[in-house]
């Protein structure tokens, strides 16, 4: 994804939607498209990629988080057809350095994230996917309390903890 | 600016970023979260878990054609989406409802006024103006009300509510929220259903004052 960011590099895109197409449409025609409206979404999210790649941060997110949140922006678009809220746009700060162990840190909290995900019984596992898929209203997902939610979400925040004080500082 | 105290709960961060709250609610969740690196924080860990199921999701093999029109289309020029930036107190987020205009008020009495954003089956997002120790008018909810402090501050039996404040109401809560003294209070007010504002309005007169 670098590549792609810093070197409009074809050759990373192609493997990247070697990658993320396929998923993307299958993701996407288990939320409920047909077949033929899924690739085309599929087509729109990888050229908003292209598109947006100087936006991707790898010290806040995994490339599939970034296009997950890409992809859910694109069904909820056409479904409304008006733009999602969302939230303003995190400036890099120009000319900073990447940290390597930021990023590494990151890295390796997605890994644990998702072997914690790949444990969990099976139906909870389907209830996690169903509300990250859109297919749960908040009302459900709020009643939905038996799950080991918090257990993950502990999980995840250890891994952005220092990028919450990061933001912290910036508040000041 | 003072520390925010009053935040969206876990499952509505877990909704917001899921693409599962109704449009009115999104807004505010988008303009806290705009404010609050703790949320934004929370909001970015749960892309994160999307982005598991994204990248755990079953392969379906795209067409060939697919990624021919692609790769053709990534010279073609384009115009960027505009990106709208906080303007004074008012969020990028409630900056796009604006469309990127300043607001305009309308005169609700005791010198109140609100801006209506949006408003729809969904339910309604406003903006209002409420000066120094004015109440904000005594109204019960039909549903789930979501207020984020924009300017100024305001108090109820719930406690004090700042500037990126969120206050999460429901039909279950009878308050009335005062402006504190100093600043005029301004906020950005979400609900899935009409507000009853009882002692301000007759009802009768609602449909004309679109509450
Ligand atoms: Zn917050």
């Amino acid at each position: 994804m670098i590549a792609i960011r810093d070197d409009r590099d074809r050759n990373a895109f192609a493997a990247l939607f070697d990658h993320f197409a396929p998923r993307l449409k299958g993701f996407i025609i288990r939320s409920g498209a047909p077949a033929h409206q899924a690739e085309e979404i599929v087509q729109d999210v990888m050229l908003t990629i292209w598109r947006k790649a100087a936006m991707f941060d790898p010290h806040r997110a995994q490339v599939s988080a970034w296009i997950y949140q890409i992809a859910r922006n694109r069904q909820i678009d056409i479904a409304r057809k008006e733009n999602r809220p969302m939230p303003e746009e995190l400036r890099q700060e120009p000319g900073s350095e990447p940290d390597a162990s930021q990023i590494l840190g990151l890295e390796q909290e997605a890994g644990q994230l998702k072997q914690a995900l790949s444990r969990l019984k099976p139906e909870q596992r389907e209830m996690i996917e169903k509300a990250y898929l859109g297919e749960l209203t908040h009302m459900e997902i709020s009643a939905q309390t038996g799950l080991p939610l918090g257990t993950i979400k502990s999980r995840i925040r250890l891994g952005l903890q220092r990028l919450r004080h990061e933001l912290k500082d910036l508040d000041q | 600016m003072s520390a925010i105290t009053h935040h969206p709960s876990d499952a509505m961060l877990a909704a917001y970023a899921a693409g599962n709250l109704p449009h009115p609610f999104a807004v505010v969740v988008a303009s806290h979260v705009s404010l609050c690196g703790q949320c934004r924080a929370t909001f970015e860990a749960h892309q994160a878990v999307g982005g598991v199921v994204l990248e755990e999701s079953h392969a379906v093999p795209v067409s060939p054609s697919l990624r021919e029109n692609l790769f053709a289309q990534l010279d073609a020029p384009f115009a960027p989406e505009p990106v709208y930036e906080r303007s004074g107190v008012y969020p990028g987020p409630v900056m796009e409802a604006f469309k990127g205009r300043a607001p305009r008020w309308k005169t609700l009495g005791m010198g109140v006024r609100q801006d209506i954003l949006s408003r729809d089956v969904n339910g309604s997002v406003r903006l209002l103006y409420i000066p120094p120790g004015q109440a904000v008018p005594d109204h019960s909810h039909g549903g789930l009300e979501l207020t984020l402090v924009l300017q100024g501050s305001f108090s109820d039996e719930t406690g004090r509510f700042g500037v990126g404040d969120l206050e999460i109401a429901d039909e279950a809560l009878e308050h009335t929220p005062i402006a504190d003294e100093g600043e005029a209070c301004i906020c950005l007010a979400a609900t899935d259903a009409r507000l009853r504002f009882r002692a301000l309005v007759p009802r009768l007169l609602q449909p004309i004052f679109r509450i």
